[in-house]
């Protein structure tokens, strides 16, 4: 099953399961405690699956690691390299 | 370390080749070129220090494109001050694809291992050695380098280009689960016949590819283990990430997503 088609019967399973309960449609009469978180939850899951994702994001750019070592290395090995090639003869 | 092991073990990794004791291990790096007359110098010089330092049998193979700016010359005279039995050069007229300058290279290749990198210095030899011993240490089909995880990083990025990276990484991840933090890293370990089955497998271009690679391998089975790289970004100062680039990598994502 490609990965389009299991989002996709997730999301019917999820959302038929929801209008079944939210309708009555099998004829549970669940307590209005129940119905009242019930109806909002598709609205109020689809406002925290964004700040999850703006703050996991968030938090990855802020810890996105800068390889100044990394850099700094390059350069010297860069010029050791440039010596030592055109010391075995090497015309740059 | 352990927290990047791949999730899983299948059986099909613990088939390696009867009869190759380790030390008859061989490395071959398949080094793509194009226009890459200043840095493929550079990039030959750190691998033989790396590969000399940390003994491992290895030789690279330079495909390079005809580049017009004198790449195949540079080549040439590496090939006489390393040997070539080190250094192959194995050239093509003009510039194809990078799925077919891996075809070509590994037709050529002796090694029983092959790595991927750019040859731009973005990516340091100096990893090789590490994802080398990664492989070794949980017998992974596929090591992977990756700038997300561990102490992996990268130098010469604004802000700008770090966000378009996290959040299309965090897309990829959500909508994939490709098991492996870096998708669209090029800088790779892979058992021979492991890349030889994934290229013939693999129809997309440029970034997505190496998705691609990464996603068949999943499909597939492959154990993928993975190594924190450093990468340092020389040429973003030239060549921004443009909208081309961005919309061409959603199609890619979205036709991945879709597909498989």
């Amino acid at each position: 099953m490609t990965k389009l088609a299991q989002w996709l019967w997730g999301l019917a399973l999820l959302g038929s399961t929801w209008a079944a309960l939210t309708m009555g449609a099998l004829g549970l009469e669940l307590p209005s405690s129940c119905r009242e978180v019930l109806w909002p939850l598709p609205a109020y899951l689809l406002v925290s699956a964004g700040c999850y994702a703006l703050g996991t994001v968030g938090y990855r750019v802020a810890t996105f690691q800068d390889c100044e070592d990394a850099a700094r290395e390059l350069q010297s090995q860069i010029q050791e390299a440039r010596a030592d090639l055109t010391r075995r003869g090497l015309r740059f | 370390m352990a927290a990047l092991e791949a999730s899983r073990i299948s059986p099909r990794s613990r088939r390696e080749p009867k009869g190759r004791a380790p030390r008859q291990d061989k490395y071959s790096v398949l080094l793509p070129t194009y226009n890459e007359r200043e840095n493929l110098p550079l990039i030959v010089w750190l691998l033989v220090k790396s590969f000399s330092e940390s003994g491992f049998n290895y030789e690279i193979i330079i495909i390079d494109d005809g580049s017009p700016d004198g790449t195949r010359d540079v080549a040439e005279q590496l090939e006489k001050i390393y040997g070539s039995d080190r250094i192959l050069l194995r050239p093509r007229e003009k510039k194809l694809g990078l799925g077919t300058a891996y075809i070509h290279g590994m037709k050529h290749a002796t090694g029983n291992y092959i790595i991927i990198m750019d040859a731009d210095l973005s990516h340091h030899p100096k990893f090789i050695p590490e994802f080398i011993r990664k492989q070794k240490e949980g017998n992974f089909d596929i090591v992977s380098g990756t700038r997300y995880k561990g102490n992996g990083g990268v130098y010469g990025w604004d802000l700008k280009r770090k966000i378009i990276s996290r959040v299309a990484n965090f897309i990829t991840q959500i909508l994939l689960r490709p098991g492996a933090s870096d998708l669209t890293g090029s800088f790779r370990l892979y058992r021979k016949e492991v890349l030889q089955k994934l290229i013939g497998k693999c129809i997309s271009k440029g970034y997505v590819f190496q998705m691609e690679m990464i996603v068949r391998a999943r499909q597939l089975n492959y154990t993928i283990g993975e190594v924190p790289i450093s990468f340092v970004d020389r040429v973003y100062g030239e060549s921004k990430l443009g909208g081309n680039e961005i919309v061409s990598f959603l199609k890619g994502l979205l036709t991945l997503f879709a597909t498989t």
